[in-house]
């Protein structure tokens, strides 16, 4: 079988070239001065360069092998939780080889330390960073099967060719991969050389292409965390307290205990967990417990609070001598990321090691923490990355990972431990609710400065980012939010002297990265700024911004949603156009969309055009899937979906509340172009939100007059 | 007390209590687990499986007022290896992102073909399934595939 060793050997000399330390020196000098320089960050190196980086000391140890059964696997150190990675890296990996699509497997890798950095699900990353290294890894493979079918048939190896997961001979005669693994996996080196594809020739990599899994999904055969038989794992759920981080002061558990098929009842840092034979037993045993709940640090906290100690972070600016200012100010909500799949994980501790199972975007760290809690060594621990329900930067962190492990520590049995919906929305993390301050001055026709002041409460980055960060050398721009959002914002426009800042507000709510961090309101008000620049000039929206753009793959985007959308078209009153463009994770998106706001409660978007470039798509299929679900997140905190904290208690329980999009809320057609190959892969997965939501935003500012200044829209 | 009713076109028999929602039942009971918890309260719909053929949410139905009927989950809904056309127009169109809702997606489109064999958009509009990774738009497409147009 050609194994790791093969890999390892063949990839050495591609993870000795990684240019972290000329970087990071580089790095250290723009950022002297944040204010003024932080915009400019991100064109020396962005979060996706970081996070490449810190996965570039590893690439070494990532596993493509070939089994005797003539299957080749993929072992993939990333979450699946829906952005399509294991197709696209099939679709890498099956191009290089030559393999069938359907010959390869991508199986999900464990938690394994020895990844260090190279194990986190984020940042629209995974492609970035991987395509260069499975190309190796793969090519290498491909070279050594080669050299063991010509060894076998005593045919120069030059004159032999591979496809659908086999070497040819000239003659016609076939060996599969298979029957060659275990003489390829002799081969010291190789009679051809290990040289991945000119991108010219590609057939596979760029090719639309449907899930690998799509057939298991369909027929309900794809496993989720819950879906696994491991044996004797008892189902767990958790009271927990009314307010955020509250506290048990007194438990009566008696009559918990004595309802039918109680197992267990213990009190974990979180709550109270109820073990039993059945979820709606344990569930009903939950609802019996009699707790005295002491407030959480923030019960003293609801949504005027917060926003009067954003406001008091982001404060006016000094008076522009002698020109027009355009200045105004926005309000976005706290957004949970309610995944479908609820958090949830199976735990299987004993005395000498703990398994568990959970979609994890962290496993290693996730493995390492548990590891602390429960006092063994990390070793010990194993932790299984399953498929995952969704994210959204949701499964960064591993919350349920850690109270799993207690209680089936506490309880010495295997436990499935399931987070309810209203656990979800009332305790799970949220986008950190924001207030930004914006202006713009001009003076006879020309922009002169552009200035936009964010401030936010805190981000959580603590589940690993910050040791990654650290280790590219990036700590210079401050803690993990100050980073993220200097190593992701970009001057799209010419709009004269240009400044962006972010003042993070320490308040106690649990919060999260959400799909594009802070990009997905930065963008929007930035979006909605030039739009009123243009307004305050009579100029068009698009026009304007055409004549200011920075770069040429932003003006292609602009133009191809221009025209596709036919920009300017005539519509009902009520209804208008928006354009919004966004550019992070070396990729460029435009979005044109159509909103229908006559009824003011609930807007539809009626239409939307996308182009987007990200280089190189791997799968245009799953590229467009991911513009349209983009779209949809995008559409939904902007016009109508976030959450209320009264209290220190988020006030929604479930998407009654939480005002998700449904199917009559969304565009019947969405129209998703997606641009010429313009270099290697960059980013997708977060890539639309930004450029969406603005695209709306502006849209409402359109058909109803006023731009929105609070989102969401919709109260 | 047992309940016997029929499943995938199999009868079977459950000694649980009558009042247990049909949804644990299934996952925890019988292992068949395409239906999906999401919410419990039968809003997100994620668990969307067939009574008598019509769709219904397990997780607010007790297994009691399941007996002596037919219920189809997403495992049932194929014939053999040969998928549904509504399983087939799914892989086609590539509805799926995460995958968690789309059993309930599916049977809750086959159930509205029951109904509208020839949707309009409008009729689709009334899905109330939560999508969270946002495929409305293939799960339409999808839809009218499956309709023949």
């Amino acid at each position: 079988m050609a194994g790791q060793g093969i890999t390892r050997r063949q990839l050495l000399g591609y993870a000795l070239g990684a240019p972290t330390l000329a970087v990071a020196v580089r790095l250290a000098g723009a950022v002297a001065e944040p204010e003024a320089a932080g915009a400019q960050v991100a064109e020396i190196l962005d979060f996706s360069d970081a996070l490449t980086l810190a996965a570039l000391p590893t690439q070494h140890l990532l596993v493509v092998e070939v089994t005797a059964a003539n299957r080749v696997v993929v072992r993939l150190p990333r979450a699946e939780v829906g952005q399509g990675i294991t197709t696209a890296v099939a679709q890498i990996v099956a191009e290089e080889v030559d393999a069938r699509l359907d010959d390869v497997d991508v199986v999900l890798e464990d938690a394994r330390p020895a990844l260090v950095f190279n194990q986190l699900t984020g940042g629209s990353n995974s492609v970035h960073a991987l395509y260069g290294p499975l190309r190796l890894a793969a090519s290498g493979i491909r070279a050594r099967l080669v050299t063991a079918a010509a060894q076998w048939w005593r045919a120069p190896a030059g004159t032999l060719v591979t496809r659908a997961t086999a070497v040819v001979h000239p003659d016609g005669r076939t060996a599969t991969f298979g029957e060659l693994s275990a003489a390829a996996a002799a081969v010291g080196l190789p009679a051809v050389a290990p040289v991945p594809k000119d991108p010219d020739d590609f057939a596979v990599v760029g090719r639309p292409t449907t899930r690998i899994d799509a057939r298991d999904i369909v027929t309900g055969r794809a496993r989720y965390t819950q879906d696994l038989a491991v044996p004797g794992a008892l189902p767990c759920v958790v009271a927990r307290p009314p307010t955020l981080g509250g506290g048990v002061r007194s438990l009566d558990a008696a009559g918990a205990r004595a309802w039918p098929g109680v197992v267990a009842v213990t009190r974990i840092p979180t709550g109270v967990a109820v073990v039993a034979q059945t979820f709606d037993q344990a569930l009903a045993a939950r609802d019996a417990l009699v707790v005295d709940w002491g407030p959480g640090p923030s019960a003293s906290l609801s949504d005027a609070d917060v926003r009067s100690r954003l406001a008091a972070a982001t404060p006016p600016f000094l008076p522009p001598p002698g020109s027009v200012s355009v200045e105004r100010s926005f309000d976005f909500a706290f957004v949970p990321h309610a995944p479908m799949e609820v958090l949830n994980c199976v735990a299987d501790v004993r005395a000498d090691r703990a398994e568990l199972w959970l979609a994890s975007k962290s496993p290693i760290v996730a493995a390492q923490t548990v590891a602390l809690t429960l006092g063994l060594p990390v070793d010990r621990v194993t932790v299984h990355v399953v498929r995952g329900g969704g994210s959204f930067g949701r499964r960064l962190f591993f919350d349920p990972a850690v109270e799993a492990a207690l209680v089936s520590q506490a309880v010495g049995r295997p436990i499935r431990l399931l987070w309810t919906r209203a656990d979800d929305m009332r305790h799970g993390r949220l986008r950190p609710a924001s207030r930004h301050r914006a202006r713009a001055t001009h003076l006879l026709g020309q922009v002169l400065s552009y200035e936009h002041r964010m401030a936010s409460v805190a981000l959580d980055g603590s589940h690993g980012l910050g040791e990654l960060l650290s280790a590219v050398g990036v700590e210079a721009l401050g803690g993990v939010g100050p980073a993220m959002f200097h190593l992701g914002q970009l001057d799209l426009y010419n709009l004269g002297a240009q400044a962006r800042s972010l003042r993070e507000v320490d308040l106690a709510f649990p919060t999260g990265s959400w799909r594009s961090v802070f990009s997905g309101q930065v963008r929007t008000v930035d979006e909605v700024m030039v739009d009123e620049v243009a307004r305050s000039l009579r100029r068009d929206p698009v026009a304007f911004r055409r004549a200011r753009l920075r770069s040429s793959r932003l003006r292609a985007v602009l133009d191809r949603v221009a025209a596709a959308g036919s920009w300017g078209r005539s519509l009902p009153a009520g209804t208008a156009q928006g354009v919004g463009l966004h550019e992070e994770y070396k990729s460029v998106v435009a979005f044109l969309v159509e909103l229908d706001a006559r009824d003011r409660a609930r807007p539809r978007v009626t239409r939307a055009v996308a182009a987007v470039d990200v280089g190189r798509a791997i799968n245009p299929l799953g590229l467009e899937a991911q513009m349209q679900g983009a779209l949809t997140d995008a559409l939904s905190v902007i016009l109508r979906a976030g959450v209320h904290i009264d209290g220190g208690a988020v006030r929604e329980s479930s998407y009654t509340d939480f005002r998700y999009a449904r199917m009559r809320d969304t565009p019947v057609e969405v129209e998703v172009h997606v641009m010429p190959p313009t270099g290697d892969p960059g980013g997708a997965g977060e890539l639309g939100v930004p450029a969406a939501g603005a695209a709306v935003a502006n849209a409402w500012a359109r058909a109803t007059g006023a731009p929105p200044l609070a989102f969401p829209i919709v109260p | 007390m047992p309940y016997s009713f029929e499943l995938n076109g199999e009868t079977v028999t459950v000694d649980v209590p009558g009042d247990a929602p049909l949804l644990w039942v299934l996952r925890d009971t019988l292992g068949v687990t395409g239906p999906k918890y999401g919410c419990g309260v039968g809003v997100c719909r994620a668990c969307t499986s067939h009574l008598d053929g019509g769709a219904f949410q397990p997780c607010t139905v007790p297994v009691a007022d399941c007996a002596g009927r037919r219920v189809t989950t997403i495992e049932g809904l194929a014939d053999g290896d040969t998928l549904h056309p509504v399983q087939q127009a799914w892989i086609d169109e590539d509805v799926a992102q995460c995958g968690y809702c789309q059993p309930g997606q599916i049977m809750a489109a086959v159930a509205l073909l029951a109904d509208h064999p020839h949707p309009t958009d409008a009729d689709i509009d009334a899905i109330e399934n939560v999508c969270r990774c946002g495929t409305y738009v293939r799960i339409r497409r999808a839809i009218h595939r499956a309709a023949g147009g």
